[in-house]
């Protein structure tokens, strides 16, 4: 066991779910994802487990719904669009407090857009489109390897929480390959463990107390309730689910914010400027709800000249950036969109001009503000 | 039947909403028209246990159409039952795909009509054209025979799952006296004369009856 497996992304995401105590899946063919209903359709029956095309994405995220509501641990994913398509579902699942894992390899926008890797879902998935107060937690892997152990670790996740759980990748994610370590399969609750395991779900059996999953509460007062209760357990999740990488913020220049395969873009431009002088730091969300705002506290103000989102949108992630920064240093953006992916050189490129403009503006500012105490360091410099 | 205990429902969005206030079982409440869809994911996790959705005629027949259409073709192993009062109850009255034509409603106050919003859908003989369902009848609830009849139907439907069949589908007919704008009796006699001749009662399909 434990040895490393060279894998395709959408299949080891697949894997990933189904060791992580996934049983049931429900989802509609959309690309860039549908090795992941491929796969499962011949891997979940030889595993105790079923599969179901759905006849749309309203029809998966409402098996899906129903199957958590019963007890089952299922998973759906799908892209950009259909994820769109299940937000009502989302909301319904949020207010019903039923568990789900949810993938999202998502492609461009808006409308049917393309089908080249994306992250304009951004907004999306951490503001959500359905309705009424509800949150979902979002993580965004960079690598296959930590898709796989976030998706192996997501079901549980949902359980505990009795909330959905959603994995934003991007097309580039679920088509290349690369090395990975799958975990030990987890066990999976069998239809006749589930009363014990899950008294709170539907299971149609004699256990004292039957069970109702709804989101109704004609009630203000009883719904009022009720949400603050669901923001509770968000307020939970925001202290246990918040995950960030941070590299080289110490003396760092300029600081990159990137998600998934934008922070593997914004690394390799780091090395580069790195061996050009300029000294570049990264901030990399994994969990984009919770985000990691706080990590913006441990940016090097006295050194860096500006943070730069490195996103595959027009900026979606840039005010969640501006509540991490809160007005320390200018925050600027890189970024392509529709499916068009930047290379290394170019955000290399434009962070140097963005370096230079913000070097030379603070020199400026500085001198404006200190005259006196500059002005005799000069001429001491020059004596 | 010994259903109790070992049966989960689905209630619908509609006056039926909270369908599980009035039946001892477990249930769940589905999104608008999702029912199907919410059962057929039930069934995966518990195939052993009788399991159903209750849904009125603007949940099934209009936002619901496509998933009641899939769930009955795939011969999912649950029961529908689908009450028909040819109205949206629930949000005041308006007209539903199953209104007849020359019915009033607060979305066609001088009564429906082709011209305008077109034919009203008969699911029974609708779902009939499929390979799917094993059973599908319609009853009327206008009557103490009717409603022993209806009785009847629902008994087959269950019947027909415990015996590992699979899709079964039982029609209600039943009034919306309120949305109607008529009194109980009036209401009982309009469906008796003027719903039942458009929606004929009877079993539109029975592959119990026909393997015999
Ligand atoms: C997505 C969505 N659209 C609209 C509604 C509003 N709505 C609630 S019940 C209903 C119609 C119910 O009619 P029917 O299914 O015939 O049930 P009845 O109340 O007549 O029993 C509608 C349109 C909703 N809850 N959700
Ligand atoms: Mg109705």
């Amino acid at each position: 066991m434990s040895e490393k497996v060279l894998m395709k992304g959408n299949e080891a995401f697949a894997e990933a779910v189904i060791r992580g105590g996934v049983r049931f899946y429900f989802g509609y063919p959309i690309t860039p994802q549908s090795e992941i209903p491929e796969f499962m359709s011949r891997e979940l029956p030889k595993r105790g487990g079923k599969f179901l095309q759905a006849e749309s994405e309203l029809g998966a995220i409402n098996m899906a719904y129903g199957c958590g509501a019963a007890g089952g641990n299922g998973f759906i994913s799908s892209s950009s669009p259909g994820i769109a398509l299940m937000q009502e579902g989302m909301s319904f699942l949020c207010g019903a407090e039923v568990p789900v894992t949810l993938l999202n390899v998502s492609r461009g926008g808006p409308g049917i857009g393309s089908i080249q890797p994306g992250q304009a879902d951004y907004n999306q998935v951490t503001r959500g489109g359905g309705n009424g107060d509800y949150r979902i937690p979002v993580f965004a892997p960079a690598s296959i390897q930590e898709a796989v152990d976030i998706l192996y670790e997501a079901p549980g996740i949902a359980d505990k929480y009795r909330n959905p759980v959603m994995v934003l990748a991007d097309g580039l994610m679920g088509q290349m390959m690369e090395p990975v370590v799958l975990p030990e399969p987890r066990h999976a609750f069998t239809s006749e463990e589930i009363p014990a395991a899950k008294p709170w779900a539907i299971s149609g059996s004699e256990k004292g107390e039957r069970s109702v999953v709804k989101s109704l509460r004609l009630q203000p007062e009883v719904l009022e309730a009720h949400v603050e209760h669901l923001y509770e357990k968000y307020a939970e999740m925001e202290k246990e689910l918040e995950r960030v990488e941070c590299e080289n913020l110490e003396g760092a220049e300029v600081v990159f914010v990137a998600f998934g395969t934008m922070a593997r873009l914004a690394r390799e431009a780091m090395e580069m400027l790195e061996a050009q002088g300029i000294k570049a730091g990264m901030i990399r969300p994994i969990s984009l709800w919770p985000y990691p705002y706080k990590a913006f506290d441990g940016i090097d103000f006295n050194t860096t000249k500006a943070v730069i989102s490195v996103e595959l949108s027009m900026g979606q992630m840039l005010q969640d950036i501006n509540l991490g920064v809160k007005g320390r240093v200018p925050v600027r953006l890189i970024h392509r969109v529709g499916g068009m992916l930047p290379t290394s050189l170019e955000v290399v490129e434009k962070t140097k001009k963005i370096y230079k403009r913000h070097a030379a503006r603070q020199h400026q500012l500085l001198s404006r503000l200190h005259p006196r105490r500059r002005t005799p360091h000069h001429h001491g410099d020059a004596g | 039947m010994g259903l109790l205990g070992k049966t989960i429902g689905v209630a619908p969005i509609g006056c039926s909403v909270v369908a599980h206030q009035f039946m001892n079982v477990d249930m769940c409440e589905a999104a608008h028209g999702r029912a199907p869809a919410v059962a057929s994911g039930i069934r995966r996790v518990h195939p052993e246990r009788v399991v159903f959705t209750y849904q009125g005629d603007g949940d099934l027949a209009s936002i619901g159409m496509g998933e009641i259409v899939h769930a009955a073709a795939r011969g999912e192993k649950f029961t529908t039952f689908f009450i028909n009062n040819g109205i949206y109850g629930m949000t005041g009255g308006q007209m539903a795909p199953t209104t007849l034509i020359g019915q009033r409603s607060t979305t066609s106050v001088d009564g429906r009509t082709r011209e305008q919003a077109g034919m009203p859908l008969k699911i029974c003989e609708l779902l009939a054209t499929l390979d799917g369902p094993d059973y599908i009848e319609r009853v009327s609830l206008d009557s103490p025979a009717h409603i022993r009849a209806a009785k009847k139907a629902v008994r087959k439907a269950f019947e027909y799952q415990l015996a590992g069949k699979g899709f079964t589908f039982v029609e209600l007919l039943s009034t919306c006296p309120t949305n109607w704008g008529l009194t109980p009796p009036e209401a009982m006699k309009r469906m008796r004369e003027e719903v039942a001749a458009y929606y004929p009662l009877g079993v539109y399909k029975d592959t119990g009856k026909e393997a015999e």
